[in-house]
């Protein structure tokens, strides 16, 4: 088992005519959890899809010791598993059938599912408790619930990397307290997770962070180092403030109080207020 | 038993209830015409009878079913490969490449009845498929290949506005074709022989066969392109020959029938209204239900004024455009708005 999962070396890429990675190298070590974070824009979801293959680029990405651009199709998929951010149009395809899809990389070419994928699909759908709906089509979901589905589909892969691009958009919060469950507990099995997260305070709880802004990585270190919570705090121009909430770090935003802030700091709401 | 076990149940009594309705439309097919009913039941006596039945209502009545059949299955390949309920099989251009390679043909080698007898038997057909498929080609080389969906969507649309247009040119400098233009634009079954309905099944096996292979490819296409890859789907490859499969079989029911209407956008709707299924089933249900849908329109054109018949895509596109309506209509209810 290779000590690193994924690796990334003088990563650049561009969306359209726009460069928004600019060289970034990154290593993610394997049996962790390592969220991304940073402000909107920042290239987070981009720098996702390069680490999965899934967009041109330039540099070489690195997936369990092996590169990834001459990984066979199905080796990788096998390896990878991806979960995207509103990407799902199957209104039509029952929850069951959305999951089983997942197992794809590991049938043979029109082969009927075999008796392992369907107790891997079972225990995915158990996992995310979305077993009661498996006879439903996604069109008869609620937002979160095909959030639930979606995730399933990507644990039924049973993937030694799991990048997960926004899972917890639309989850409530006993959704969001059961994915953090699933991660930890994909994790403990060695299992390495990546996930780009705008909840600070779930990515808090992940082993490592790597921090990003405007196309680069500003700083990569563990959850609990002082140091990452700086950074962090700085990304988001001190607008945000990490504190300890008995054994976890939380992310409280920080409000500026018009009548407080200095002449020269902007709250952004200026232009609602009444002339002094 | 379970919402997944009656899902699978309600594909496979819709599946025996469309080959049941085919079975009963082939028979009465059999026995509407202009010459009435009892027709068939001189059909072991009287040889004018047996080539009324033999040369004339059966093959049409089969190559309505075929035609359909191409066009429901091209339907539900378009609506997934495209990842919209809205797609038809005409989306690429075909419709539009077909119709301006019968007016040209039309054109240049004139309407007289001779020339049109020729041309109805080879020159129409070649004409009508050699257009659909150049322009599915067109639409190709302008989306630079088949990467992108939108693009995709894009050049296939712009391709049938300009072919179109052309059309109409040719019928404007030509005014001698537009009735034989018009009959093509509408759509008809009347001069459909055995040897269309051979070549029309044999398509029709191909492109099933084909089209039931990359099923997977649909089905992992509607989590989303992006998701698709991941799970190791050659896409590029797959969508070359599912863009095959939706020239070939749109081309080929074009080319035999002329511009049918809303066959094909309808028969996957119809079909997913009554079970949820996978591609793999979807686009075989689809294609029995196109085949069902333009058997019965061809029926009821021959017979709502007979031994007048109306053309088999007047019918269509009316009943289809109620269908529409219905289900746009279904979609407003409060009930539905709610789910969504």
């Amino acid at each position: 088992m290779p000590s690193i999962a994924v690796s990334a070396h003088a990563i650049s890429a561009s969306l359209g005519n726009i460069e928004v990675l600019h060289g970034i190298d990154l290593t993610l070590p394997a049996g962790c959890w390592t969220s991304i974070v940073g402000p909107n824009g920042a290239g987070k979801s981009t720098l996702l899809k390069v680490l999965a293959g899934l967009l041109p680029h330039t540099g070489t990405v690195t997936l369990l010791d092996q590169p990834l651009a001459t990984l066979p199709r199905r080796v990788r998929a096998r390896q990878l598993a991806w979960l995207g951010q509103n990407e799902a149009t199957g209104d039509d395809l029952t929850v069951w059938d959305i999951v089983m899809l997942g197992r794809l990389p590991h049938q043979l070419w029109l082969a009927a599912p075999s008796a392992a994928d369907s107790a891997a699909v079972a225990r995915a759908l158990r996992a995310t408790q979305a077993w009661d709906w498996r006879g439903r089509t996604l069109g008869q979901l609620s937002a979160g619930e095909r959030q639930c589905v979606l995730l399933a589909r990507a644990l039924a892969v049973q993937a030694q990397v799991l990048l997960m691009d926004e899972p917890l958009a639309n989850l409530d919060p006993p959704h969001q307290a059961d994915w953090l469950a699933v991660v930890q507990a994909l994790v403990s099995s060695g299992k390495t997770v990546v996930s780009v997260l705008h909840e600070i305070s779930f990515a808090l709880h992940a082993d490592q962070m790597v921090i990003m802004a405007q196309g680069r990585i500003t700083h990569q270190g563990a959850c609990a180092d002082p140091l990452t919570h700086r950074a962090l705090e700085q990304v988001f121009d001190q607008r945000i403030v990490i504190q300890a909430l008995g054994e976890q770090w939380v992310a409280l935003p920080c409000v500026v109080k018009a009548s407080q802030a200095p002449p020269s700091v902007g709250t952004g709401m200026d232009c609602l207020l009444p002339p002094p | 038993m379970t919402a997944m076990d009656r899902q699978q149940r309600m594909a496979s009594c819709l599946g025996v209830g469309l080959l049941l309705a085919s079975l009963v439309l082939l028979l009465l097919g059999a026995s509407v015409g202009s010459t009435g009913f009892e027709t068939v039941f001189k059909v072991w006596s009287d040889p004018l009878a047996q080539q009324i039945v033999w040369d004339i209502r059966l093959p049409r009545t089969v190559g309505a079913w075929s035609a359909g059949a191409l066009l429901g299955l091209a339907g539900a390949v378009a609506q997934g490969l495209f990842r919209n309920p809205l797609a038809d099989p005409y989306l690429l251009g075909s419709a539009s490449g077909a119709a301006l390679g019968v007016a040209l043909a039309l054109g240049f080698f004139g309407v007289s009845p001779l020339a049109t007898e020729w041309l109805v038997r080879l020159g129409l057909t070649g004409a009508a498929f050699a257009g659909a498929v150049g322009a599915v080609l067109l639409t190709l080389a302008l989306a630079k290949g088949v990467q992108h969906t939108l693009r995709l969507l894009l050049a296939g649309v712009i391709v049938g506005v300009v072919l179109g247009a052309f059309a109409s040119l040719a019928m404007l400098m030509v005014p001698e074709v537009t009735q034989a233009m018009q009959a093509f634009m509408l759509g008809s079954t009347s001069f459909v022989g055995w040897s269309a309905c051979a070549l029309m099944a044999g398509i029709w096996l191909v492109c099933m066969g084909l089209a039931w292979m990359l099923s997977h490819a649909l089905d992992g296409l509607s989590l989303g392109e992006a998701t698709a890859a991941s799970l190791g789907l050659p896409l590029p490859m797959m969508r070359v020959a599912l863009v095959a499969v939706l020239a070939l079989a749109t081309g080929a029911a074009v080319a035999q029938t002329g511009l049918i209407a809303f066959v094909g956008l309808a028969a996957p709707h119809l079909v997913r209204s009554v079970a949820k299924t996978t591609h793999g089933r979807l686009i075989f249900l689809s294609s029995l239900m196109g085949g069902v849908l333009l058997m019965a329109a061809d029926m009821l054109a021959r017979w709502l004024i007979a031994p007048q018949e109306l053309p088999v895509g007047v019918l269509t596109a009316v009943l289809g455009g109620g269908y529409l309506l219905w289900l746009m209509h279904r979609n407003s209810h409060p009930s539905a708005a709610q789910r969504s």
